[in-house]
């Protein structure tokens, strides 16, 4: 099994592991960002380069540094292999840089965004942005569009990270959900307005890093940082049933799946837990989810060892 | 007289039809390596012949093609890339026109080569009636033996067919061609894998520009070193050259990789220097990507050697003060001409054709052009020309595909090389749209 050291610690990985995921065993704070990798979904990651890193050496065979920096989630580790994140200051600016790119066109509507809280384009910048910006001209926008009863798609918001893409191509099984137009007037985009029509199309809103496909049956329902998560099961002939439902006093206010500290969801859920499956009884509550955030509005509410209770 | 291996012949009445085609030697390669020579003694040929890539990045060939990977049953493709788009090069449309059975010619050997069955020409949408005259002499190939089963009785089969783009810069990159032959979106893969392992549904495969094909011919015909004799160092053989711009004679040109820039510039035979008599002032000699120079770079290199119409040569100084040959499209600029209005409309080409695959390639070309808008249009800052460095260097390097490159070079180059004049912008806007659109008396706007 090949060895790896990130950061000065050195950790022994599966044959094919890929620089971020060996970080990710390690854990901590030299695991670089992700906005599209997800290890959940075939085929993602590589577009976002959030997770820079640099190779100062190739492997115990070809101790040769990397001329450039490489996409952790794509770049599969060597034996020996030495990398560099948070350490290295040239992997801290181009994440900066990177920050910046995807905010220049960003709304920046946050108080207005149903995400907002458990967005990890407000982690990133919270990390890695600068207070003001250098943009001076008109952000992009799009119109608002309803995929479907369920599913809001507001694609000003949207990163370009193609994780719904990936989803809808995954789960569903008819493709008519992807991208349209190029450079940055790309756009996410049912194939013409159509609804994603499939029990599982729900999933997109969990997978989306930022607010651009959102709940309909929960928009400005609440702020989530005043819900209560809480891990709850129920048998379902659908999909596994396990689920996070988000309660405000005795109500059920939404339902997702259950992500990771790293914002991805290993069990997908069905539309009928997610979005019909809302009265208390239909649950049993297993108890508070331990949510781990690192962003600006966690700070003062999802704090370290405290349970998430209010 | 310079001695022409590609278009030797393009000028003869009816060499875009087979029979004419065949007179002049045409199809000798074919009967020569299907007849005499195992296909690997055909890549030998190519890599003794020392050919680079033609297609921008001058990779020799035959490295590339020794790359290929070779599991049993499992089939290999080659691909031709004519989806010649970057501005300032149109060689491969030219041949493309001229000498179609050129290329068909090439692909048979270097398919037969690669041990490829099935081989695709994808040509870019713009270039809508040469897929007519391809599609043509591919007909009158198949109809004369030189393709389909049992190629002139050696036992080798070979299918050829021409793809259509939709138009897209980027589908000139060569995974994203791929994804564009297969049926998908032209996004660039992330590499590894590379094509050579897993390219054209899955299988390997090898993409090659248009003219390293029909280069081919002539090494397969008079053998790798005949080839490797012209030229100079690691540039052997001739190159196509798009020269445009303010020259008398524009047009596409075969050199001898071994005459100097001077020369190409200025001698009757090639561009017949400046037109109306004017004076150089800069000139990218490789392609839009590529680093502008400014005049006293062009002839000479940094070191006062004369600067040489070769790789290395154009390459001299690296980006501090030299340039690449790239595509070999050669434009020439005269005093007259504005490098923050030419750098502008570089990257507004580049924002427009960026995939919008990764953060900073979609937002960078964006963020670019428009700062560059507004310094040629009169509403730029000081702090603009920074800020242009800046975005370039976060967009270099950071890329999935080249295109990030190709984007942020010209503009790190222009402002590196010609500074004054973007300073001339910000502090007196109304001279320079002046000159630049004669608006004496029209408000300046941002
Ligand atoms: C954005 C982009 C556009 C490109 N366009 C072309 C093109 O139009 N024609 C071409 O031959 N190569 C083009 N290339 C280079 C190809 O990716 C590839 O390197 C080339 O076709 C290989 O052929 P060669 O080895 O014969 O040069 C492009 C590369 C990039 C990154
Ligand atoms: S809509 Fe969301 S998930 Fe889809 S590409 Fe945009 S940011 Fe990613
Ligand atoms: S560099 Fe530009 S063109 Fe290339 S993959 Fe990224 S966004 Fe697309
Ligand atoms: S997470 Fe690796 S590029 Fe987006």
């Amino acid at each position: 099994m090949p060895k790896v050291t990130i950061d000065g610690q050195t950790i022994e990985v599966a044959e094919g592991t890929t620089i971020l995921n060996a970080a990710r065993q390690i854990g901590g704070e030299l695991v670089p960002p992700a906005m599209c990798y997800y290890s959940t979904l075939k085929g993602s990651g590589g577009k976002c380069r959030t997770c820079l890193v640099r190779v100062t050496k190739g492997s115990e065979k070809d101790p040769r540094p990397m001329p450039k920096l490489v996409a952790s989630c794509q770049t599969m580790v060597m034996d020996g292999m030495e990398v560099a994140s948070k350490s290295d200051p040239s992997v801290v600016d181009a994440r900066a840089a990177v920050t910046e790119f995807l905010l220049i066109n960003h709304p920046l509507d946050c108080p207005i965004c149903d995400q907002a809280g458990e967005c990890h384009l407000q982690d990133l910048a919270f990390e890695h942005g600068k207070s003001n910006t250098r943009y001076e001209f008109e952000r992009r926008t799009f119109e608002k569009i309803d995929i479907g009863p369920y599913i809001k798609l507001h694609m000003t918001r949207c990163i370009m990270c193609f994780r719904c893409v990936f989803t809808a191509q995954q789960l569903c099984p008819e493709r008519v959900h992807g991208i349209i137009h190029r450079g940055d007037h790309a756009e996410i985009s049912t194939f013409i307005e159509k609804s994603i029509d499939s029990e599982f199309s729900g999933n997109v809103i969990d997978v989306c890093p930022v607010g651009a496909l959102t709940d309909r049956t929960f928009r400005f329902k609440s702020r989530v940082w005043f819900l209560n998560p809480m891990d709850a099961h129920r048998d379902c002939p659908t999909c596994s049933g396990k689920a996070v439902v988000w309660m405000y006093g005795g109500e059920i206010y939404r339902v997702t799946a259950r992500k990771d500290k790293y914002g991805e969801v290993h069990d997908f859920i069905c539309n009928t837990c997610r979005f019909h499956t809302k009265e208390k009884g239909s649950w049993t509550i297993e108890g508070p989810r331990d949510l781990d955030r690192h962003s600006v509005i966690s700070q003062n509410h999802y704090e370290h060892g405290e349970k998430t209770v209010r | 007289m310079a001695r022409k291996l590609l278009l030797e012949h393009a000028q003869v009445p009816g060499i875009n039809t087979y029979e004419v085609y065949r007179k002049h030697g045409g199809y000798r390669s074919v009967e020569k390596a299907l007849k005499t020579m195992s296909p690997d003694e055909v890549v030998d040929e190519v890599k003794k012949s020392g050919l680079r890539g033609r297609g921008g990045a001058g990779f020799p060939t035959g490295m590339k093609w020794s790359f290929l990977a070779k599991p049993e049953g499992v089939p290999r493709y080659l691909v031709c890339n004519a989806d010649e788009s970057e501005p300032g090069t149109f060689k491969d449309r030219y041949l493309m026109e001229k000498i179609p059975h050129l290329l068909v010619e090439g692909m048979i050997t270097s398919s037969y080569a690669l041990g490829a069955n099935t081989s695709y020409i994808y040509i870019r949408g713009e270039y809508s009636w040469i897929l007519f005259i391809l599609e043509k002499a591919i007909a009158e190939a198949y109809a004369n033996g030189w393709l389909g089963k049992n190629i002139q009785g050696s036992g080798y089969d070979l299918d050829l067919y021409v793809n259509i783009g939709g138009g897209a810069y980027i589908c000139g990159e060569e995974t994203a061609l791929i994804e564009s032959l297969e049926g998908k979106r032209g996004n660039p893969r992330i590499k590894p894998p590379f094509p050579a392992v897993k390219g054209l549904w899955q299988c390997p495969t090898v993409v090659n520009n248009v003219e390293t094909i029909a280069a081919v011919v002539p090494i397969v015909n008079d053998g790798g070193e005949e080839y490797a004799k012209i030229g100079i160092g690691k540039s052997t053989g001739t190159k196509l050259i798009s020269a445009s711009g303010n020259i008398n004679k524009p047009g596409v040109y075969e050199i001898e990789m071994n005459i100097s820039v001077e020369e190409f510039i200025y001698s009757d035979e090639w561009c017949g220097g400046i037109k109306n008599g004017k004076k150089l002032k800069a000139c990218v000699p490789g392609g839009s990507s590529v680093p502008i120079l400014p005049h006293f770079l062009v002839c000479k290199t940094a070191n006062g050697d004369t600067r040489m119409m070769t790789y290395e040569s154009l390459a001299d100084g690296g980006f501090a003060t030299g340039s690449m040959l790239g595509s070999g499209g050669f434009i020439v600029y005269d005093e007259d001409q504005c490098i923050v209005r030419n750098t502008w409309n570089f990257a507004r080409f580049y924002a427009h054709e960026s995939c919008g695959q990764c953060s900073p390639c979609r937002e960078g070309t964006g963020w670019m052009e428009k700062v560059l808008h507004r310094l040629e249009h009169g509403g730029g800052k000081m702090s603009d020309i920074d800020l242009l460095v800046d975005v370039a260097k976060k967009i270099e390097g950071n890329t999935i595909c080249p295109l990030g490159d190709a984007a942020a070079w010209p503009v790190s180059a222009a402002i590196r090389h010609f500074r004054e004049e973007f300073e001339w912008h910000v502090n007196d806007p109304k001279a320079a749209m002046e000159r630049n659109y004669g608006l004496v008396n029209e408000k300046v706007n941002a």
